[in-house]
């Protein structure tokens, strides 16, 4: 309990000249994101956000350039070494095991759990609206309460960083509502430092202090979100979030096609 | 890419399985070469015309063995597709799986105890030709068998690729108010047509390295395929040259069919996964109904027959006196033995290609494929080209100057069988284990679960199933297996099909009927207890 009610601050993250190249593409990040801010990444689809992520969880590896957390060097970490949590799309959670199983494994990778531990794991999950699910599968839960779960194990986790690639993005409207505003409470209790992929810009509006836009594997533009949403935001974001504008009235709310 | 350490350790696995079929092979090709360069002149005189017609009949019997079964299969096939809702469907396709599992000399004694010189037919037949009924030997007993084989098998595979077909195919079909004749001509054909070449492919490539069958309802000079002709070169003439001859030839031709299969891009393993068909309707006409369960009715004779005189005749043999039999009881125990000792192997073996070759797509992601990686994806199909009785034959070759070769014959049988089952443990395996990859290996990487842990928390839980399927499979082929044992086989190490062969040899014929019940319902046990096994463990 005494977990949950210590209270740590995000670390700042940087990319110094990352070079990361898939096949033919090839993309250039250069960025640092100050410590315990929120961040939303945007950008079309293929420009490069959940890769950017993924350098930063270390599930790809730069060609050249470094990764610092909190100012170390993680480039060649491997992902369970660095200071982070990410929740994904989707799969992140054991579809074998239960609820407080799989928040548990945040706790201790073989799930051998102390009273201590499980004392945090009830309440994570108590904290993320989850009390009396704790012996569910995750199929027996809803897709919105699937993603708690995930923040659950953040929680317990406890790294000064979290990574969203796009976690809400397959719910509906007030679901996601929802769970931004979970996100935003878990924030302003921890202060961890949020890296956010999203296509939805009142979600980047409602959340995140900055925004850094990717084109063609660069960043494009970065800054301020007041300043992007403003009368004089960057040239291409503004002609994205147009585009966007236009298709979501068409199809209700964007999905990631993966 | 992730977890570098746990990445590596499952490489290694890869390797060492990878290394263990390379020694089975490649000790059998050393034996061969050996033998092959040391009497060269003998090794090229066997290439008589004897072994022409032996090349000959090898292909014709194969030739009409898959006319015969993959043509009724489609019509049996576009029946039951007709019929989604009728009783009895599912219960049908299940028992076309039975031949699938039943050991090919209980099979050869059933249709031996229906439709041979002593059979239940056999007053009938000889009533209707009004001439002693000579009974289903050589050819048309090959052919027989090998249909009851390889009907079920492609109807099934049929049954599948009918089931392909999208709901709404059909729903356009019955709107646009197709009959039988059109609805097949435009939906169920094109499907078939593209599925038939896989199947008849691998039907046939079934029948030309079918080796027990021949050895039992073959006979003669007149009715030998090239493996029963290795056996024969090796075990009563020993002419080791002529083994050689006959073991290079077999190898090219089924090289060459393999290749073609290949290149059909057939599931060469051959094991449908029904699904359950979909809820459609499909409106039949009375007579259409009616020549639809003519022809499901026919096939389920065809197929059920021989079980059923398996089951009759088995019980006629005096069961009592076989289970006291210390003969059969150290037969048996060997068999188990043997066979859990090849299945456990092949287990093991499968798992370390699958993770290997997932570890190595993981590391890649773009570019082309090693060749490391390409061996542990087809690697263990190789062992497709190359029958038992070849491996037997180039150890038993290898090894017949290293005192008594006969001794052998366990590592022989539970290497051999562990590695041929290969390709359907890792046909049950690989689509488990690359689901859950793809679902859990990003999850493992970030939250540090590797190893031991992995294994146990991860990978286990969703493995169990599909092990269990493996291990059932590989043990259930194992256990009915007569090929290297019968290369192998003595008075000293005796499994149940070399004691039914040699009770069959010995005109004890009831003694047999009576093993044959007892092997086959093992076999079946081993099937049932597995696929329920595996069904609990999933809930």
């Amino acid at each position: 309990m005494t977990d949950i009610a210590d209270r740590r601050a995000g670390a700042a993250v940087a990319l110094d000249q990352v070079i990361f190249s898939y096949g033919e593409a090839s993309m250039v990040f250069d960025l640092a994101v100050e410590a315990g801010s929120i961040t939303a990444i945007m950008g079309p689809s293929g420009s490069g956000k959940t890769t950017l992520l993924n350098l930063v969880a270390g599930f790809e590896t730069p060609k050249s350039g470094r990764i610092l957390i909190d100012g170390k060097d993680v480039t060649d970490a491997p992902p369970a070494d660095r200071p982070l949590s990410m929740v994904f799309q989707e799969n992140n959670l054991f579809a074998h095991l239960d609820v407080a199983a799989n928040v548990g494994l945040g706790r201790s990778p073989a799930l051998r759990l102390t009273a201590g531990d499980r004392a945090a794991i009830f309440e994570a999950l108590a904290r993320t609206g989850l009390a009396g699910k704790e012996h569910r599968l995750p199929r027996e839960v809803s897709g919105g309460e699937r993603q708690r779960v995930a923040l659950a194990r953040v929680l317990v986790r406890d790294r000064p960083v979290l990574l969203l690639d796009e976690p809400f993005a397959s719910l509906g409207p007030a679901l996601r509502e929802d769970m931004l505003g979970l996100v935003a409470d878990l924030h302003a209790e921890r202060g961890m430092t949020v890296l956010f992929v999203t296509h939805q810009p009142e979600d980047a509006r409602r959340l995140a202090r900055m925004i850094v836009f990717l084109e063609d594997g660069r960043v494009a533009a970065s800054g301020g979100t007041a300043k992007f949403f403003g009368r004089h935001g960057p040239e291409a974001f503004r002609r994205y979030i147009g585009s966007v504008a236009g298709s979501l009235q068409s199809r209700g709310f964007a999905r990631k096609q993966t | 890419m992730h977890g570098r350490r746990a990445v590596d350790r499952r490489q290694t696995a890869g390797i060492v399985a990878l290394a263990a079929i390379a020694i089975l092979l490649g000790g059998a090709l050393l034996g061969l070469l050996a033998e092959a360069a040391s009497n060269w002149s003998g090794a090229i005189a066997a290439f008589d015309g004897y072994m022409a017609r032996i090349v000959r009949f090898t292909l014709w019997q194969a030739v009409l063995s898959t006319i015969l079964s993959v043509v009724p299969a489609m019509l049996v096939a576009r029946a039951l597709s007709r019929h989604p809702d009728f009783p009895g469907r599912s219960l049908i396709l299940r028992m076309f799986a039975v031949p699938l599992a039943l050991p090919a000399i209980v099979a050869a004694l059933g249709i031996l105890a229906l439709y041979g010189r002593a059979g239940y037919f056999a007053g009938i037949f000889s009533a209707l030709s009004g001439e002693t009924w000579p009974g289903a030997y050589g050819l048309s007993g090959i052919l027989v068998a090998h249909v009851f084989f390889n009907l079920p098998l492609a109807t099934r595979l049929f049954v599948e690729a009918l089931d392909t077909v999208p709901a709404d195919q059909w729903r356009l079909a019955s709107q646009l108010g197709m009959r039988a004749g059109p609805s097949f001509r435009f939906v169920e054909w094109p499907v078939m047509r593209a599925a038939m070449p896989g199947i008849a492919g691998l039907v046939f490539m079934l029948c030309i390295t079918s080796f027990t069958i021949v050895l039992t309802l073959g006979g003669g000079p007149q009715a030998t395929t090239l493996e029963v002709a290795i056996y024969q070169a090796l075990r009563f003439d020993f002419d080791p040259a002529r083994a050689v001859a006959l073991t290079l030839l077999q190898i090219l031709l089924t090289a060459i069919v393999v290749a073609v299969l290949a290149k059909l891009g057939a599931n060469v393993t051959g094991d449908a996964n029904l699904s359950v068909a979909s809820r459609r309707t499909r409106e039949a006409t009375r007579v259409e109904t009616i020549l639809n369960g003519l022809v499901i009715a026919l096939a389920l004779l065809f197929v059920a027959g021989p079980m059923l005189a398996t089951v009759f005749a088995g019980l006629d043999a005096d069961l009592g006196r076989l289970a006291g039999e210390s003969t059969v009881l150290r037969a048996t125990a060997t068999s188990l033995v043997l066979a859990i000792l090849s299945a456990l192997l092949s287990v093991c073996l499968s798992l370390s290609l699958v993770m290997a070759r997932r570890a190595l797509e993981l590391e890649r992601r773009t570019g082309s494929r090693s060749l490391f990686e390409r061996l542990a994806d087809t690697g263990a199909g190789f062992v497709l080209v190359v029958p038992p009785i070849v491996i037997g034959a180039g150890w038993f070759i290898l090894l017949r100057h290293t005192g008594n070769v006969f001794l052998l014959a366990p590592v022989m049988v539970v290497a051999v069988n562990a590695v041929m089952a290969m390709p359907f443990a890792i046909r049950a395996i690989r689509p488990a284990y690359d689901a859950a990859s793809e679902r859990h290996e990003r999850l493992c990487a970030l939250l540090g679960i590797g190893g031991r842990d992995r294994f146990r928390l991860v990978d286990w839980p969703v493995l169990r199933r599909p092990l269990f399927t493996g291990f059932a499979f590989a043990m259930a082929l194992s256990l009915g297996d007569l090929g290297v044992i019968a290369l192998f086989g003595s008075d000293a190490v005796q499994t149940l099909p070399y004691l039914l062969l040699a009770r069959m040899g010995s005109y004890r014929t009831e003694d047999a009927a009576g093993l044959a019940l007892l092997l086959g319902l093992l076999c079946l046990a081993l099937i049932t207890l597995a696929d329920w096994l595996g069904k609990r463990a999933d809930d």
